[in-house]
């Protein structure tokens, strides 16, 4: 019995010396443009789209599994593997787009933290250049072990959604019904709709900074298996706040009467007859998700491209030693704070850019991913079975023809 | 810049001549064979058609960046791949080598190389290997533009390079890096930290690599530096055996700790090959608490009898040689072995040879017992400014000793 004991603690133990990566990136997952897809899908179709969840949660944990086992087992992160693997000029190419890209993010949470709190009347020329200070501190400042429990804390007040959810009072019945029983309505507005939320689901940052966060938390292989029931935990979690923050859409403001919503500030507004603690919450958590994510997306983007391109990256070297580093993370955070706080910016259609660009440079991260994940010599016994590569190709090529349709159709419609 | 410079990338795609000047092809890769020399351009892979051929380097008569290579002798043989030869474009460019002096890991943009001209004969030698924003402009430019233009454009961006000889390559099958004839020698000679930097840098497979070759002090100096995770999972990888002369020569108390991060059946491996001395102190530290006194102590002090005199002090440390670096207390005990002073060893300096050690004792006695906590511990050396903390079991006898080293090691994983 004391033996068992043992073991069991053993494993929990592994568990808790693994927990963060996957968990912290499936949670950025749901940033500012996700919840405002999410938002916009509840407002005007109610409980309707709530299938999709299940599959979108699939399809989720496929291709995160892939990067956290890829950063287990090399011990390299995926753009250090794209260089070895497909030279300097590929790298190059990829990182230039990577930056553009996460650019196109940054400026869209930076936008979401300017939305939130302007609900709290709070001017966007002070919320945002104090975000923008407080998360270049936190990151250069404090070590990684406490910046990462910083953000396992963020993690948690994602738990605002589902409260927000639960006091709207939706009809759970429905919610529940829908959840399992596909609807596809043969409607344009419908169909964009799936679109944009499968499309919001897979961005490519994430597949960087997980796979570099596994490494730099020195997972091994041994340990992975721990790690893989954390990167599932993460995505169903994921998708537990997404379920929340649609049905608490559906329930305010579909049930009343079903409307587009052009921005998630619109959603948080049309909760508040269900009581100010709702109100509050999704605003919160708006505020929460949208820093959070701009605090991970800078320094992500740094990271990959120094390290692709082999200059020296981390937030533990000094200035003198990566300036490289350094310049493009406060290069990212400045830009990104200083565009939303232009005269007549274009916030919503930012948003929508950056889902654009997300989708676009998406296949070009895939396909190397599960070309690298089935190389024998770099994986070894640690290879996609058959069966998964049949999976994960059918996945990636499901991927990019949803993205490709979404690009489609949000350039159309602007 | 001088004329018989030649960068890697200048030699990649370079049209190769015969006698009568007719191209054969363009080079594809060259290759270095350390065995017979370490910076000698041994052979120009060249294609033509469909097969690679190979140019050894006593059949090039010129090489020029205008005109190419000219043989002098048109006898090629077809190239193979063996596993004695290093390829510049498949081993080293892209690739992470040691920067031996820089104490760092670094990416390969490019090479350096120079042309020299013996007897009738052109050879070219590899100088230096290029990192920094320089070689990634030539590189990207390369092709795109007139060789001669590139140079002109990379002109004013500082060159960062490191000589060839200060570089290490690291390769983890162990068949091939004595073909390659790599050792880790130089490495040996860096300070246990910046190795241990270094290793944290690399992959699972490439450190297996280096502690596999390297000599077991430095491996254990090395080891001791390193998070004690990380060191878990590189024990686990070698042999037991390997393993066990590692931990042999590390510190009881860091030997302990390394151990208590492996599972139960590789430990108890480890332990099976070591020598019986270390093992007993290994062992009886293993039975402690990790965050007890106990478990922060080891056992390498100096302990004498309560009557002795400095001569005494001083004969004891000439027996005690390896201990001398980290010294600073000398502990005195009954003859029951229980603890009763502990003398600051520079006190003996300015003592007569035949005064007793126990009049130069500290007041009052700070112990610990072995079950004491990590926090109480640490209050005390905060309390009392102290170096060195004597632990003593029930009976009051002297188990171990705490160092300042173990509470700064304690401190930085809060």
């Amino acid at each position: 019995m004391g033996r068992l004991f043992g073991r069991f603690r053993y494993h929990i133990l592994v568990f808790f010396a693994v927990i963060g990566p996957g968990f912290i990136t499936a949670m950025v997952d749901n940033d500012s443009g996700g919840i405002f897809t999410y938002s916009a899908a509840g407002a005007r179709w109610g409980y309707l789209p709530l299938w999709t969840l299940l599959p979108i949660t699939l399809v989720l944990i496929i291709t995160q599994e892939m990067c956290s086992r890829m950063g287990a087992v090399t011990g390299k992160g995926l753009s250090d593997l794209i260089r070895e693997e497909f030279g300097l000029r590929v790298t190059f190419i990829m990182m230039t787009l990577l930056v553009i890209t996460n650019f196109s993010n940054v400026v869209a949470e930076f936008a979401g933290v300017a939305s939130s709190l302007e609900l709290f009347h709070i001017s966007r020329f002070i919320s945002v250049p104090l975000s923008a200070v407080a998360v270049w501190f936190l990151v250069v400042k404090g070590n990684y072990r406490s910046v990462e429990k910083i953000f396992l804390l963020a993690s948690l007040l994602y738990v605002s959604y589902i409260i927000s959810g639960i006091l709207v009072k939706p009809d759970w019945k429905e919610a529940a019904i829908y959840s399992v029983k596909p609807v596809l309505l043969l409607e344009p507005g419908y169909i964009y709709m799936l679109i944009g939320m499968v499309g919001t689901t897979i961005a490519p940052w994430m597949q960087f900074y997980l796979q570099s966060a596994v490494v730099e938390k020195g997972i091994t292989a041994k340990e992975y298996a721990a790690s893989r029931v954390e990167v599932i935990f993460g995505c169903i979690m994921t998708d537990v706040i997404a379920f929340f923050i649609i049905v608490a859409c559906a329930g305010a403001i579909y049930s009343v009467a079903p409307k587009d919503i052009q921005d998630a500030k619109e959603a948080a507004l049309g909760l508040k007859p269900f009581g100010q603690y709702a109100f509050l919450l999704f605003s919160a958590g708006l505020f929460n998700a949208s820093i959070f994510a701009a605090s991970i997306l800078p320094l992500s983007t740094a990271y990959s491209v120094c390290e692709g391109l082999g200059f020296e990256a981390g937030v533990d070297k000094r200035l003198k030693e990566a300036p490289i580093f350094y310049l493009l993370y406060t290069l990212l955070i400045v830009a990104g704070a200083g565009a939303v706080l232009l005269p007549n910016f274009p916030l919503v259609k930012m948003i929508l850019l950056s889902q654009v660009l997300n989708g676009a440079l998406l296949p070009f991260v895939l396909i190397p991913m599960i070309l690298l994940i089935n190389r024998k010599d770099l994986m070894q016994e640690w290879v996609n079975p058959r069966w998964f590569n049949l999976v994960s190709w059918i996945t990636v090529a499901f991927m990019i023809g949803i993205t490709a349709a979404l690009v489609a159709v949000t350039i159309k419609g602007t | 810049m001088a004329d018989n410079v030649l960068f890697f990338t200048e030699l990649l795609g370079m049209p190769v001549l015969d006698l009568k000047g007719r191209r054969i092809g363009r080079v594809k890769d060259a290759a270095l064979v350390p065995r017979e020399h370490t910076s000698r351009i041994d052979r120009y892979l060249v294609g033509g058609g469909d097969a690679w051929l190979t140019v050894r380097y006593d059949q090039v008569a010129g090489i020029s960046r205008d005109a190419g290579i000219r043989l002098s002798d048109e006898l090629l043989v077809p190239y193979h791949d063996d596993d004695c030869i290093l390829r510049i474009a498949r081993d080293l460019l892209d690739q992470q080598i040691i920067d031996v002096t820089g104490r760092k890991v670094v990416r390969v943009n490019d090479l350096t190389m120079e042309i020299r001209q013996e007897g009738g004969r052109a050879t070219v030698h590899v100088v230096e290997v290029d990192i920094g924003l320089r070689s990634v402009v030539r590189r990207l430019l390369q092709g795109g533009m007139p060789g001669r233009w590139i140079r002109r454009v990379q002109e004013p961006i500082p060159p960062n390079s490191i000589r060839w000889e200060l570089c290490n390559v690291v390769e983890s099958d162990p068949l091939r890096r004595l073909r390659l004839a790599i050792s880790y020698q130089k490495l040996e000679e860096l300070h246990p930290a910046d190795l241990a930097d270094i290793v944290e840098d690399l992959s699972p497979s490439e450190r297996e690599a280096i502690f596999e070759t390297i000599d077991s002090e430095v491996a254990a100096d090395t080891l001791s530096e390193i998070d004690p995770k990380m060191q878990a999972a590189i024990l686990e990888s070698l042999e037991p055996e390997k393993a066990a002369d590692i931990v042999e020569e590390m510190a009881p108390d860091e030997a302990a700790d390394a151990l208590s991060e492996l599972g139960a059946e590789t430990s108890e491996e480890i332990l099976e090959e070591m020598e019986a001395e270390p093992k007993t102190e290994v062992e009886e530290l293993l039975e402690f608490e990790e965050d007890t006194a106990g478990g922060m102590m080891n056992t390498e002090y100096v302990a004498l009898p309560e009557g002795a005199s400095v001569a005494d002090a001083l004969a004891a440390l000439r027996h005690n040689e390896d201990l001398l670096e980290q010294l600073n207390t000398i502990f005195l005990v009954d003859a029951q072995e229980r603890l009763v002073a502990s003398v600051p060893l520079a006190r003996l300096f300015i003592a007569p040879a035949d005064a007793l050690l126990k009049e130069m004792a500290s007041d009052p006695l700070i112990q610990a017992p072995v079950d004491e906590s990590q926090d109480r511990v640490t209050e005390q050396f905060d309390k009392y400014n102290l170096l060195t903390l004597p632990v003593v079991d029930e009976e009051g006898k002297l188990a171990g000793v705490i160092t300042a080293d173990d509470i700064i090691s304690v401190l930085r994983q809060k």
